[in-house]
């Protein structure tokens, strides 16, 4: 049986790789602090030894689109071609191609519709920073073939909080049913609080520091319980427009289990937003 | 009011780097345009098989064509189209997150609830 070698949940952000690989006059003062804490975290994947990665994101209305919108969405393919051109001219982000798991996104398919979650599928997917965002900042050399699980965080109505939690406990159970000994790490990414495209945007903070603190004491304690209880659809619109994208974090915390304490937690605090980065070992440390 | 038709339009001016520079250059005609030849055509199927009902109300088309962020937001277009395809207009006449900022500002009257965005 497959083992999960690691659970990852972090802020994606498409900035990071321009910062990250800017020089001189155009490397912004807060990249060093910022390139230290990634590959501090990217060490974290790297001692878990992963064969394969499940990445769950979000289309930001890339190839998914309104006449035809899923909510959740496995990715079956022998391959991923990545990242858009409007990310390229937005962000300088740099197209990619990934191999991909097909048995285990059939796995995930079969099993996941047999308990009860209707996902749909896509066998020709091009993905975009939801899911290359994690790849640069934790597995630069983009060497592991991936399953990519896309959920809509974007595009209303909404799936509800508790779904997105239910859907992390099934895939955690799912990866461990996979009959194969493979190590796999779960990798998911989304936002704490964010605007894009209204008045609260592009502050000295993200738009709402206090839903920010909490969030990572959730996350960090695998508070679901204490998260659910307090975040609804309804409730996300007031940390910022874009706030709707922690629910992928919901969806990390139902992989990595109630309760469960991260073993690696870090935050940054920049413009715009907050990163934070999260990291558990569910069958120990590596060493 | 067809906060679809709105969002067809910027996503799919948004994905095509010409049409971009021609809303850019001349917002009435593309949008004059895009309305006959393009609003109706469904994506994933062919030019035959078009719809027959998609138009833009006339508050809608002026604020594409007056380049209106803040009337686009106040109608409930998706706030992540508007503000990745105006970037793609408006920053380069900017400095360094200029325009982003400027955007935020022009829209600081308006409070929470913001317009339902549902489609």
């Amino acid at each position: 049986m497959a083992t999960v070698a690691a659970v990852i949940a972090s802020t994606h952000h498409p900035f990071y790789y321009r910062a990250s690989t800017s020089a001189g006059a155009d490397r912004p003062p807060f990249a060093d602090t910022w390139v230290a804490k990634v590959e501090a975290f990217r060490e974290t994947l790297t001692r878990a030894e992963p064969d394969v990665l499940v990445m769950v994101g979000s289309d930001h209305f890339h190839q998914l689109w309104l006449d035809n919108m899923p909510q959740f969405l496995v990715g079956k393919a022998p391959f991923f071609d990545a990242n858009f051109h409007n990310e390229e001219r937005e962000f300088g982000l740099p197209r990619m191609t990934l191999r991909g798991q097909e048995d285990l996104a059939a796995h995930l398919l079969r099993s996941g519709l047999d308990a009860d979650f209707d996902l749909a599928f896509s066998n020709e997917l091009r993905i975009d920073h939801s899911i290359t965002c994690p790849i640069i900042t934790l597995r630069p050399q983009a060497d592991l073939p991936i399953v990519p699980i896309y959920t809509n965080i974007f595009a209303p109505p909404l799936p509800q909080p508790k779904r997105f939690v239910q859907l992390g406990r099934a895939i955690r159970e799912m990866v461990e049913s996979w009959p194969e000994d493979k190590r796999v790490a779960i990798i998911g990414t989304g936002h704490l609080s964010l605007e894009l495209g209204g008045p609260r945007q592009f502050g000295e903070h993200g738009p709402d520091p206090e839903f920010d603190r909490k969030a990572v004491e959730w996350i960090a304690g695998g508070d679901i319980e204490g998260c659910l209880a307090e975040v609804t659809l309804d409730s996300l619109h007031r940390p910022g427009n874009a706030t709707h994208g922690f629910m992928d974090f919901m969806l990390m915390m139902g992989v990595a289990g109630e309760g469960a304490k991260a073993d690696h937690v870090d935050t940054l605090d920049l413009f715009h937003t907050m990163e934070a980065y999260f990291t558990w070992y569910p069958n120990g440390a590596p060493a | 009011m067809s906060k679809y038709l709105l969002d067809k339009f910027l996503f799919t001016v948004d994905r095509d780097p010409e049409l971009v520079e021609r809303y850019r250059e001349d917002p009435v005609g593309t949008v004059s345009w895009w309305e006959a030849e393009r609003a109706n055509t469904i994506l994933s199927c062919t030019d035959q098989e078009r719809s027959t009902w998609l138009a833009f109300t006339e508050e809608e088309r002026q604020a594409l064509r007056e380049h209106d962020h803040v009337a686009l937001f106040q109608m409930g277009a998706h706030p992540f189209l508007t503000l990745t395809l105006f970037i793609a207009i408006f920053e380069r006449d900017h400095g360094p997150l200029e325009y982003q900022k400027a955007y935020g500002a022009a829209m600081r009257h308006i409070s929470l609830p913001y317009p339902d965005i549902a489609t």
